[in-house]
């Protein structure tokens, strides 16, 4: 019965195909979805870890933790030097890395930062930062390059860049009188971190002791070499990472962050931002794995419909199978292998463009989004999904028959 | 059966009365008698209850009163699935027109009972060394020769060769009674007459019981016998 139903749909190629392709379709929404959402949350989870606290301007705690984190956003005002220096100095901070946002190059972020940063950053579990070629900055103009950078602009120890200001993919401002000097590159670690260009806070305020207000100041241009004797002792900075002495004393800092008269601030613990942000989210998240089950619904109801129409016009067809001997069992095995091969080719087909679209679309998601998506085997939840709609097709291979098979007399509807 | 005394024929009705699904009853039959062997012109206007006979003596449907035995058997008495199974073992059908499932070819076409009916299957074998080859000797038998029309869609055949594709089917496996329902008002007035010559010279072979209906009656002198509905029918 399974040869004679391959020849049948070779008869029937177009609905086939078009059965197969709706089904293959709504199985890759679904199982992207699904997906994409727990790889968003692993990503998010892996980006930072032995973080206690982080520190910025007055804000909201997830736009504190986009900006700072995930270099999504901007920030909405700095820290001052002096209240960092400050904060730094409470008993039960154990180290701090400063970070300043703001400039760009080629659309990659610029963060300024010190070397503690290569000292205390964590990401995935305990993993430090790695060098794959090179050294840390030592100088005001050396810079450390994410992997990515340094492989998406081809760039390699001892080239020059230049930075722009501001963080946007086309800037009209260069701080071209300054060039920066790649001196080390980073392994890769699948977070915002390949993503980034490092540079020392001097370096930072070096590029900027000329300007004011965001634009070069007319007739002032100080060349590179009279900056260097210049104090570059930064005025601001954007946020600070906080790593405690005792997890216990988390609340206890960030209350005194809160509580900062100076100046208004916000600490935010990452762990508890990032909850909120699932919280934000998850509702959406709901509603979209809601809606790909619909569409797997509607992708499976097509073939329904072309399985139920099919059987109409091909009443005649079964009433020949009957004349020649098949028992009412082998028309119905007939449909229900029918059902079969077209839910099992949507399905395999749908993971086959799911892996395809994840190989293709990796690289956009990655650089649009900054979300860094692992192409691993299919997860226990995903092969339950794809088990439903196994299940659903067989159900709808049965109730195909079962509606249309009224009992009609077989000469009859042959003459 | 072939173990059955001889003298059991090969279909007998008696004391017949049948309607569709409760409506006016179209059928009312005192008695038929058809001999094995025999070649029966079953003979009525449209709509007289030609089909519906078939179909009773076929055992698809049921008669609400009345005796139908055929090929020794009581039909009324055989469960579902074992008239099923019966009709697949010991009948053979032609019919009017769109015989054939489209989407096989020749040979998959004629071979078709074969993969329900395993007595049909293994007598095909024993009469040639395949069922395979069984179906190509028919289709030679009937005319249609050269292995690229067997491997041919079955829709790519002239209604002539699509009537001969399905009187090889009827045939494979030599079953007792082959049912025929008009199986020549597709075809033109010469290829009518060789068609029959050709279903009686491989029913003569087998000692096969032919029942065959028409409402062109210009048939019925090649046959051994008629059976004019109308006259058997108490129902106008």
């Amino acid at each position: 019965m399974f040869a004679l139903a391959l020849k049948s749909f070779r008869n029937r190629k177009f609905t086939t195909i078009f059965t197969i392709v709706s089904i293959a379709l709504s199985v890759t929404l679904l199982l992207g979805v699904e997906r994409i959402r727990k790889e968003t949350r692993t990503s998010f989870t892996n980006t930072i870890s032995g973080t206690d606290l982080i520190v910025g301007a007055r804000s909201g705690p997830i736009q504190l933790l986009l900006y700072s984190v995930f270099r999504i956003g901007n920030a909405t005002n700095n820290i001052s030097w002096k209240s960092y220096q400050e904060i730094a100095r409470n008993p039960n901070i154990k180290w701090t890395i400063p970070i300043s946002l703001g400039d760009s190059h080629k659309g990659y972020r610029v963060m300024g930062t010190n070397a503690d940063y290569f000292e205390f950053f964590r990401f995935a579990g305990s993993r430090r930062l790695e060098l794959s070629a090179g050294r840390i900055f030592k100088g005001v103009f050396d810079a450390v390059l994410g992997a990515e950078v340094a492989q998406a602009l081809n760039y390699h120890v001892g080239d020059p860049i230049i930075i722009a200001h501001g963080a946007g993919e086309i800037s009209l401002i260069k701080h071209d009188d300054k060039p920066f000097n790649v001196v080390g590159i980073l392994k890769k670690t699948g977070t915002p971190v390949d993503r980034t260009v490092h540079v020392l806070l001097e370096g930072i305020e070096a590029i900027h002791i000329d300007w004011k207000e965001g634009a070069p100041i007319p007739g002032m241009s100080i060349s590179p070499d009279k900056v260097l004797d210049m104090d570059l002792t930064p005025k601001a900075i954007t946020a600070l990472f906080v790593g405690l002495k005792s997890r216990i004393a988390a609340f206890g800092v960030q209350r005194f962050v809160n509580d900062y008269t100076q100046e208004p601030l916000l600490a935010i613990l990452p762990g508890v931002a990032l909850q909120e942000l699932w919280d934000l989210i998850g509702v959406a998240e709901k509603a979209l794995l809601a809606v790909s089950g619909l569409v797997v619904v509607v992708g499976l109801s097509g073939m329904l419909i072309a399985l139920m129409t099919s059987l109409n016009e091909r009443r005649r067809e079964m009433a020949i199978l009957r004349s020649v001997g098949a028992r009412p069992l082998h028309v119905f095995s007939l449909i229900i292998g029918e059902s079969a091969i077209l839910t099992m080719a949507g399905v395999v087909i749908g993971i086959v463009l799911l892996y395809v679209l994840l190989l293709v679309g990796r690289p956009v998601i990655s650089s649009g989004f900054g979300l860094f998506i692992a192409i691993g085997g299919l997860s226990k939840y995903e092969l339950l999904l794809i088990g439903m709609v196994c299940l659903a097709g067989f159900l709808i291979g049965i109730s195909v028959p079962v509606f249309m098979s009224r009992p009609r007399p077989l000469i009859r509807s042959l003459t | 059966m072939s173990d059955k005394p001889i003298t059991e024929p090969a279909v007998a009705i008696s004391g017949l009365r049948f309607s569709w699904d409760g409506r006016e009853p179209v059928l009312d039959i005192e008695l038929i008698r058809i001999e094995r062997g025999e070649r029966v012109f079953i003979e009525g206007p449209s709509g007289s209850g030609k089909s519906t006979l078939l179909s009773l003596i076929a055992g698809v449907v049921l008669p609400q009163k009345g005796n139908i035995r055929a090929n020794g058997k009581q039909i009324g008495a055989l469960s579902g699935a074992t008239r099923d199974r019966f009709r697949a073992d010991h009948i053979g059908f032609i019919y009017q027109m769109f015989n054939l499932i489209p989407y096989l070819s020749v040979i998959e076409n004629v071979t078709l009972p074969c993969r329900f009916s395993i007595r049909r299957r293994d007598r095909a074998a024993n009469r040639s060394c395949s069922f395979e080859t069984d179906a190509i000797r028919l289709l030679k038998k009937l005319g249609m020769d050269g292995i690229a029309d067997i491997t041919k869609p079955a829709t790519d055949l002239s209604v002539g060769q699509q009537q001969r594709v399905a009187a090889a089917r009827a045939l494979i496996g030599a079953p007792e009674i082959i049912i025929a329902d008009e199986p020549t008002s597709s075809l033109d007035k010469g290829h009518r007459e060789a068609f029959i010559q050709l279903l009686f010279k491989e029913c003569d072979r087998e000692e096969t019981t032919l029942i065959f209906v028409s409402h062109d009656t210009s048939l019925e002198n090649l046959f051994d016998r008629t059976i004019r509905l109308d006259d058997i029918n108490s129902i106008p």
